[in-house]
């Protein structure tokens, strides 16, 4: 029985030492990336709408960089959804942009996680503005100054985001 | 309280154990693919002798990262986890020794979330390839080799 214990506990300590690595890995990468102004842009959405951050200023936004193809990203998406839909009301809205090579994917993929904020394919050049997007996903918090709080490389924990947003309200 | 036996502990534990370790399916495995590192590709590309061989690089990932940052030389083939980016490797070494030393690359994604390097080794290999690597990057292109201030290119 004493030898049952043992191997639950050495089980249940590796099962927290991966919790903790996997947290390490989402929020290790996570930079301050400074006060410094969100850059401006502005894209069409997937609605024909025109898709502008300034026009967000006021808004605690979340803009997220992602693709249909990166399984991080597919982890995230939900938990966004559900924080739109959670705190819509005290200003928080998300954007997404997709760093997809087309725009067909994108709309199905919108559709099918039934998406409740505005998505636009992204462009090379805007990804440059915010310092290159060069793995995915990620994502930056920014206040309703138009301002970087913070920016998250790697699939997080929805839990950070939430007490960063928390926090700016 | 509700008393669980022990196998039935177990077996939650290593459930949500595997839950948090576990790569996808798709992605790419160490295991199965000849992997090397950014370092031993620079030290390969920079060699002014001719040995070893230099390779044929190839990005399978997306064209938008393609565009920002690429390795100086490489070539823009299509997402190896699509039909049309393998249609377009097996075009563009239709022509080639099957001794050739390939690279490929993407850097999308960390390395056990990337869904494009192992159909295209695949493709490689099932075409009769011996000589293919993988560039391993553990977190991202951006990671692995431009912050490490490794030269890139870029545009078309």
């Amino acid at each position: 029985m004493k030898r049952n214990v043992l191997i639950v506990i050495v089980v249940a300590g590796l099962l927290v030492f991966s919790w903790i690595a996997l947290r390490r890995h989402s929020s290790g990468d996570q930079r301050a990336a400074g006060l410094r102004p969100a850059p401006d842009f502005s894209l069409t959405d997937l609605s024909g709408r025109l898709l502008r951050l300034s026009d967000y200023r006021g808004k605690i936004v979340i803009l997220d960089f992602w693709a249909t193809w990166c399984e991080p990203c597919k982890q995230e998406i939900p938990h966004f959804v559900e924080l739109q839909n959670k705190y819509s009301a005290q200003g928080l809205q998300i954007l997404g942009v997709s760093m997809d090579d087309s725009e067909p994917p994108v709309r199905q993929f919108q559709q099918q996680f039934k998406m409740n904020y505005p998505v636009a394919v992204g462009t090379p050049k805007l990804a440059d503005q915010y310092g290159g997007v060069l793995g995915l996903p990620i994502t930056f918090v920014i206040d309703r100054q138009g301002r970087i709080v913070s920016r998250h490389i790697g699939a997080t924990n929805p839990s950070v985001f939430e007490a960063e947003i928390q926090r700016l309200f | 309280m509700r008393h669980y036996s022990f196998p039935r502990s177990l077996a939650v534990l290593i459930f949500f154990s595997a839950l948090l370790t576990s790569p996808q399916a798709t992605a790419a495995d160490s295991a199965s693919l000849k992997t090397l590192t950014p370092e031993e590709l620079l030290s390969i590309l920079n060699a002014k002798s001719a040995k070893p061989p230099k390779p044929l690089l190839f990005h399978v990932g997306s064209h938008m990262f393609y565009v920002q940052a690429h390795i100086p030389g490489s070539e823009y083939i299509g997402q190896g986890n699509t039909p049309d980016g393998l249609q377009h490797l097996r075009q563009r070494v239709s022509n080639v020794s099957k001794k050739t030393f390939i690279v490929l690359y993407c850097g999308c994604c960390p390395w056990n979330h990337c869904p494009t390097v192992n159909p295209a080794y695949d493709a490689l290999a099932q075409m009769g390839f011996t000589n293919v690597k993988v560039l391993y990057m553990a977190n991202n292109f951006g990671a692995d080799w431009v912050n490490k201030g490794y030269p890139i290119a870029r545009g078309e």
